[in-house]
């Protein structure tokens, strides 16, 4: 047995309510009216380039990326589009999409849907990175950063050693854990694919020892495999964070301000590696992804294989309808994830969950007096003072907010999680990063 | 499906941790000790505390009530702290009078006067005892000895520290004196004179751990105070054996295993960090040696922690937590 490892500073361990871990992934058909938007990435949106009236395929693009830092959309269904126009996405806001009446399910030719595992790599580096591009993939962990610009080694950087996130540290999520059990194979072909574009000949594939089965199954597949092993670790939020990640497995850490290719690191999730197996051996471009669809009082916590596009409402129906006492929507897992306040907005690619959270459970507790507890401080895994940084936001001192490093948080949410007093720190954190990020723009701007 | 859903910020869960279950997980690992002190001193000790206790909460609400105007939050269980470990360091046979006097400075002055729980830079229990330790000299230092429910009259004694101070400034000899003081296991199951709080130091460890176990307290401030003042007063007795107490005596005496575990450790009046709490650990224990060894009182914990409480600011504004991927500045 393999060394359990862990990051050394801070961290959390909210009750894990692993519902769903069970239950195999199930495929929602497509069906109804979906809504695409045009950004579901970090970046520029992506341009439209069909039009109302247009009937479109599955796998076809309908928005094209329009920038290096930017992302293609493709139609996740068959169908006629309806119109294109402002809809609310999980963000709060309105932003443009693409609407589509479903009808069938007729799939661009040029994708390969049979199910046999393609295991040799025909494509070569610049290959791989094109069809990674061309296919609009994006970090599927949550975080939606165009996956090429990723793979990309900047000149003077060098890539050692790719590390694949199956850590999944969120409370109740199981989407990662569903794949790495069931879509293993796709998996380490998806993982040879990256360790490809990258040019390394080391992948590690980290998983917290609450998914012992994921970490049995997926040793037992690399066994044979050269340069790529899995590696234990303790359960402990917010393991899955890339600095977190990187530090557990490496014991690198990355400089403040800085990418982990500063240390010879690149951190792919599992659902991205799935993709780029699929776009660069089976042609298929991201129109699908696994959703779980959880909550306390859920009849039928489940994992599903989803369409993007898809109303969250159809997942909770299909997992057994709204349930009465619901109190809060969560898209993603409660840490991190963000409260919605509709059930009409649409998957989108870096959805991961959609946790049903009782009226009960949905509120927040008033908050006191600071008592200086230190608890904040020692949760936190980026070594910051999350009640001091609270404290000067409060009093909008944000020059001292930034040389007490501020722009470090990660938004983890640890602190707030931990305080006793209820104190909503991250909210102030986020306000004094919102600030300090204008005047470091501002500076920069004097500067030029 | 009109349903109105609550929209907030993330996170959406939270620890079940609150501020009044840590006070409360205080005053739970203060039981051993309250009981201890009840088999010791007998009922005095069972209701010294608890009236002291209802004159805490009853003048916190009065001055949030009357005097600050505002909601009071008695509630939050930081007074019953303070009340519970205002008596413990009490001798068993004062009078309720002086303990409403020492009550109201320790909560008015010591804590409401700077705006309530969060915000006092003083541990509010200390300041209350200090107070009423300069104020009634004569009432605080008439030690009973604990015999327990045996005897009905009290037999007043000085404290172990209190003895060997005064045979100090006598010119006696400390090593001769050891032979007369009460002996280390005696000391460690709490026969000898002394506080409510502080003779059973074994009672007193077994909250430590409890309070190590819920995650109330971390290790580092009671740890750093045991090892300097065992270090240091044993430096002093390698040196000179004639003239110092053995580290045991000084770990095992006065409200040393108190201070420590209770009140070195008020999360208001400590350091933020790990590092920050240990050099406040060091301070303490290197102040009370040599308030002991070398100041006017027998007793130095006190004293140390109040004077360590005043560094505090200073430790939090330099000693930081140790950031994540800080990038080191190499010319
Ligand atoms: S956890 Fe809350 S109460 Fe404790 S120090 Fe931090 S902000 Fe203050
Ligand atoms: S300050 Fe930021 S990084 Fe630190 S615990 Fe809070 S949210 Fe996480």
């Amino acid at each position: 047995m393999q060394k359990i490892k862990t990051f050394p500073k801070g961290g959390v361990h909210p009750p894990e309510h692993k519902l769903s871990a069970g239950r195999p992934i199930e495929v929602l058909p497509p069906g109804g009216r979906v809504v695409v938007p045009v950004v579901q990435h970090i970046g520029a949106p992506a341009e439209p380039v069909v039009q109302r009236g247009d009937e479109v395929k599955v796998g076809q693009l309908l928005a094209k990326s329009s920038g290096y830092v930017s992302a293609n959309v493709h139609s996740p269904v068959s169908g006629k589009v309806f119109r294109i126009d402002k809809r609310f996405d999980a963000s709060g806001y309105k932003r443009t999409s693409v609407i589509i009446d479903v009808e069938g399910d007729d799939w661009l030719p040029e994708i390969d849907r049979s199910e046999t595992l393609v295991r040799e790599i025909t494509a070569a580096r610049e290959e791989i990175l094109a069809r990674i591009q061309e296919a609009g993939i994006v970090g599927m962990g949550g975080a939606t950063f165009p996956s090429h610009v990723k793979l990309n080694v900047p000149r003077g950087k060098k890539a050692e050693l790719l590390i694949i996130n199956g850590v999944e540290c969120e409370p109740y999520l199981t989407a990662d854990h569903r794949l790495m059990l069931e879509r293993g194979e796709e998996l380490l072909v998806g993982t040879r694919i990256l360790m490809k574009a990258l040019g390394v000949d080391r992948a590690v594939i980290g998983i917290e020892n609450n998914k012992p089965d994921a970490i049995e199954h997926l040793s037992r597949l690399t066994a044979a495999e050269e340069g790529i092993t899995v590696q234990p670790l303790k359960v402990k939020y917010p393991q899955g964070g890339e600095k977190q990640l990187i530090k557990a497995v490496t014991g690198r850490e990355v400089p403040s301000g800085g990418l982990p290719i500063d240390v010879g690191v690149v951190v792919h999730n599992v659902g991205t590696t799935v993709a780029a197996y699929e776009a660069v051996q089976k042609n298929k471009p991201l129109i699908e992804r696994v959703v779980t669809v959880t909550g306390k009082s859920l009849a039928k916590p489940s994992n599903f294989l989803v369409r993007i596009g898809t109303p969250i409402s159809a997942l909770v129906d299909a997992a057994g309808g709204l349930p009465d006492d619901t109190g809060k929507v969560v898209l993603g897992g409660p840490m991190m994830g963000k409260a919605v306040a509709r059930l009409d907005i649409p998957v989108t690619k870096g959805i991961s969950g959609v946790l049903l959270i009782p009226d009960a459970e949905a509120h927040r507790r008033p908050y006191q007096a600071c008592i200086r507890c230190a608890r904040c401080v020692s949760v936190c895994p980026m070594g910051l003072e999350p009640y001091l940084l609270m404290d000067l936001g409060v009093h909008e001192r944000f020059e001292r907010a930034r040389d007490e490093r501020v722009m470090d948080c990660i938004e983890c949410g640890s602190c707030s999680y931990i305080c006793p007093a209820d104190r909503p720190l991250l909210d102030y954190i986020r306000l004094d990063k919102l600030r300090v990020g204008e005047m470091i723009r501002k500076a920069k701007q004097a500067v030029k | 499906m009109d349903k109105l859903l609550t929209v907030s910020m993330s996170p959406h869960v939270h620890h079940r941790d609150t501020t009044s279950r840590l006070m409360y997980g205080v005053v739970i690992a203060l039981l051993p000790a309250w009981a201890a002190s009840v088999w010791f001193f007998g009922w005095g000790a069972l209701y010294i505390p608890l009236l002291s206790v209802f004159f805490a909460v009853l003048f916190e609400y009065l001055i949030a009530r009357f005097l600050l105007k505002r909601e009071p939050s008695v509630r939050d269980g930081s007074a019953v702290v303070t009340g519970l470990l205002l008596a413990f360091t009490l001798p068993v046979n004062i009078p309720v009078w002086i303990l409403a006097i020492g009550v109201f400075v320790a909560i008015g002055v010591g804590k409401m006067s700077f705006g309530g729980l969060g915000t006092n830079p003083f541990n509010p229990a200390l300041v209350g005892r200090v107070f009423l330790f300069i104020s009634f000299p004569v009432q605080m230092t008439s030690w009973p000895l604990p015999k327990g429910f045996a005897t009905a009259d009290a037999v007043t004694g000085a404290t172990p520290l209190g003895l060997l101070k005064e045979g100090m400034r006598q010119g006696e000899h400390v090593a001769d004196m050891m032979k007369e003081l009460p002996a280390n296991l005696d000391m460690f199951m709490g026969h000898m004179p002394g506080s409510m709080g502080e003779v059973a130091a074994a009672a007193l460890l077994l909250g430590f751990l409890y309070l190590l176990w819920k995650r109330i307290i971390t290790w580092h401030i009671p740890v750093t105070i045991f090892v300097t003042v065992f270090l240091f007063s044993g430096l002093l007795w390698l040196i000179d054996p004639v003239n110092n107490a053995t580290p045991w005596f000084h770990l095992l005496s006065g409200g040393l295993m108190l201070g420590a575990i209770f009140m070195a450790t008020d999360y208001v009046t400590s350091p933020m960090t790990h590092r920050g709490m240990i050099w406040y650990g060091v301070g303490i224990g290197l102040l009370t040696v040599i308030i002991r060894r070398w100041g006017a009182y027998p007793e130095g914990v006190q004293f140390a922690i109040l004077i360590m409480n005043a560094f505090v600011p200073l430790i939090n504004l330099y000693v930081k937590p140790k950031r994540f991927g800080e990038v080191k500045k190499n010319g």
